[in-house]
């Protein structure tokens, strides 16, 4: 196929290629990966929020860029101005039989809320879903649970805005309403029940970890951190000793002695706060001093407030609710009432939809009292 | 002599088996196993297999780890209900946990620690008579007693974390549980409780020994390899007799770094550096919760951890509207 010379030529000059070859393949390839790069864009990207001093590895590194764009369900949200509206305009708690807490409204802003909260919770079933398919004029009937527990929802949606202030407003005015944790379904996502035990024919620390569990957040800690830090606000969090030297016995004094197995059952809450709002140990701690409130970021302090504004709803609101839901909706090991958490809201973001004000236009949600409108 | 160029040993000699010194003529007596080749394990080693002396301390410590290893898999299958296939899927989730704190030193229930209690006797007996083991095999073979000494080591290690350190606690539940991914929850706790070990200064060295015998490991197999081409992998005739693969490999590392270790000496660095790591980890450890209850604020008080000017928080950094890319 080749001229005859150059045979002849390549038989008169034996060269090994493979070395040069090797050698120009592997710079061109580098050359072009370098090119693709730079024109296409670092398909494994990353970025990183630092949260301390340098030196001390205070950063939150995302390798997942999605996070960083817009969160998916703030497309869905429904939002609608106040009605600004005159003194003496009827109240719905005059026009309407039965409105235990928002009978401050206005009628028009009344209409307007009811209407949001089925955009917000139940925008297949629409009114049906909490009235039922009686006439308008039965709409007051407490017939179904999902109104009753709709009307001690808005009370809980109102006591966070009133008096969790230091949580949820902790950066700019957010606030929650309905759609923080529903998102457009009747059951938030990242609810969460009791489940343990979790191991068969052990007893004690055994029978709640190294299992796991959508509450060990797939990891061998123990599963019962939520139940016993989220549900009962007597449980301490902290486990360091708080001097180089103190004396105690594990077990024995437990209280201020703390086990390894409390400190793996302290990770584990920790570590589900962490995926909550996609961050790691050093958004809040300095990981080299985990208990020095002297070298902690301002969010430690909104964390803190955040276990105990979940604990309060958990014991006041969720709780209390056991006996009004059918079976479908509770727990599948203990039949216990749905319970909240850091994710039920956050849903993995820092910011619960990136900080969206989802309560400038909703005084009647910001407040127990009758609201203002102007 | 291209075949040193390959990770692989590429010359194998294969003949009759040897079955080592028959003095006494007592020579099957202890000995069990019908040696065989494998050219599979010739790559990586010597190619025959066996015979091998039990010994009585050999099946002692077979049976005990036998017993520890059944006692700590059936319990991990008790806990999920008998099922296999479920089992298999939790098998590094699982482990046979020690007591809960309440118990202290006392005999818990089996199914609260009392197994994890009685499964760590025997492997307490098993990893004290493999010891023995190593060191009458040496004895017999009228060899030093380096061996088991480095074994030992490691025995110190083993102990303080199952036996001296829970015991000076007053609580077994301070031991390392038998699970594969529970044992690293508990080295996690273990740190995060006693206010982070990093600045336990004795997990500092052994950290330094271990990475340095990593180090050690590498230039002296490198070294080694490396002058094999002249003879250099006969370290013993070396030793006796420099010859030109030692004098090069010494002037390597002289003019590389200044000065360079023996044909012999290297060996004693590389056992040292080995055997210091447990011995100083587990010095490290003994002293966790029992001397020192948070390494941190003790290293404060020794001054040595640095305090770090600047705030802390995001806001002053950066801001969480840029960060999601909602503003430059």
């Amino acid at each position: 196929m080749l001229p005859k010379w150059f045979d002849k030529w390549n038989q008169d000059n034996p060269t090994n290629v493979f070395g040069p070859a090797i050698l120009i393949g592997v710079i061109g390839a580098a050359v072009f990966a370098a090119a693709l790069i730079v024109t296409w864009g670092n398909p494994v990207q990353t970025t990183s929020l630092q949260t301390g001093p340098r030196g001390t590895g205070m950063s939150v590194p995302e390798f997942n860029l999605v996070r960083l764009s817009a969160d998916p369900s703030i497309d869905g949200y429904y939002s609608e101005e106040p009605y600004v509206t005159e003194p003496g305009a009827p109240l719905a708690k005059t026009v309407y039989k039965n409105v235990q807490v928002l009978g401050d409204l206005t009628e028009d802003n009344f209409n307007r809320l009811m209407n949001a909260m089925t955009q917000w919770v139940a925008p297949d079933q629409g009114c049906v879903y909490c009235h039922g398919d009686a006439a308008l004029e039965d709409y007051g009937d407490d017939a179904l649970y999902t109104k009753v527990v709709a009307r001690r929802m808005i009370q809980m949606t109102q006591n966070i805005n009133e008096n969790w202030d230091g949580h949820v407003n902790a950066n700019n005015e957010v606030g929650v309403n309905c759609y923080t944790c529903h998102r457009g379904e009747n059951v938030p996502s990242n609810i969460w029940f009791n489940i343990s035990p979790v191991n068969e024919r052990v007893d004690g620390w055994a029978a709640v970890q190294n299992r796991a569990t959508s509450l060990s957040q797939s990891t061998s800690l123990p599963s019962n951190a939520l139940q016993e830090y989220l549900s009962n606000g007597d449980q301490i969090v902290n486990v360091h000793s708080l001097e180089s030297r103190v004396a105690g016995v594990p077990g024995v004094d437990e209280e201020d002695y703390a086990s390894i197995q409390k400190t793996e059952m302290t990770y584990s809450l920790m570590n589900y706060f962490a995926n909550s709002l996609g961050v790691n140990c050093v958004f809040c701690h300095n990981s080299r001093a985990f208990y020095d409130a002297g070298q902690v970021t301002p969010q430690w302090g909104t964390a803190l407030l955040g276990r105990q504004m979940v604990i309060e709803l958990n014991a006041e609101y969720l709780i209390p609710l056991q006996d009004v839901y059918p079976a479908e909706r509770l727990g599948p090991v203990y039949a216990d009432a749905p319970k909240a958490a850091c994710k039920t809201c956050h849903k993995g973001y820092q910011q619960p939809m990136q900080g969206l004000n989802v309560i400038a236009d909703w005084p009647e949600l910001a407040t127990s009292e009758a609201p203002v409108y102007q | 002599m291209i075949e040193y160029q390959n990770i692989f040993t590429q010359v194998q000699v294969q003949g009759k088996p040897e079955w080592g010194m028959d003095d006494s003529g007592e020579m099957l007596q202890q000995r069990a196993g019908k040696p065989f080749f494998s050219k599979f394990v010739g790559l990586f080693g010597n190619a025959q297999i066996g015979p091998i002396n039990m010994g009585l301390y050999g099946i002692i410590s077979c049976v005990c780890f036998m017993i520890w290893f059944n006692i700590v898999g059936f319990s991990m299958l008790a806990q999920v209900g008998w099922s296999i296939p479920e089992f298999i899927r939790q098998l590094f989730w699982l482990a046979l946990e020690p007591p809960s704190p309440e118990y202290g030193l006392s005999m818990p229930p089996l199914n609260d620690g009392g197994a994890f209690i009685i499964a760590g006797m025997f492997f307490l007996v098993g990893c004290v008579t493999w010891w023995l083991r190593t060191y009458q095999l040496a004895q017999q073979h009228k060899m030093g007693k380096h061996v088991a000494w480095a074994f030992a080591a490691l025995l110190w290690l083993i102990l303080v974390l199952g036996l001296f350190r829970p015991i000076l606690m007053g609580s077994w539940s301070e031991a390392v549980p038998y699970g594969i991914f529970p044992h690293l929850d508990w080295t996690t706790a273990f740190s995060i409780r006693y206010g982070n070990l990093y600045y336990n200064p004795f997990h500092c060295l052994s950290i330094v020994f271990l990475y340095g015998s990593v180090l050690l490991f590498a230039m002296h197999g490198g070294t080694i390899l490396a002058v094999t081409r002249y003879g250099g992998d006969r370290e013993l005739e070396q030793i006796v007799d420099r010859g030109t693969a030692t004098e090069r490999a010494a002037l390597f590392w002289r003019w590389t770094m200044g000065f360079n270790a023996t044909m012999e000496g290297i060996h004693r660095w590389a056992w040292w550096f080995a055997v210091l790591t447990p011995i100083t980890g587990g010095i490290g450890i003994l002293l966790t919760g029992t001397v020192v209850d948070n390494w941190f604020i003790w290293a404060q008080e020794h001054n040595f951890a640095p305090m770090y000017d600047g705030s802390y928080g995001y806001a002053d950094y950066g801001s969480y509207e840029a960060f999601i890319g909602k503003e430059n």
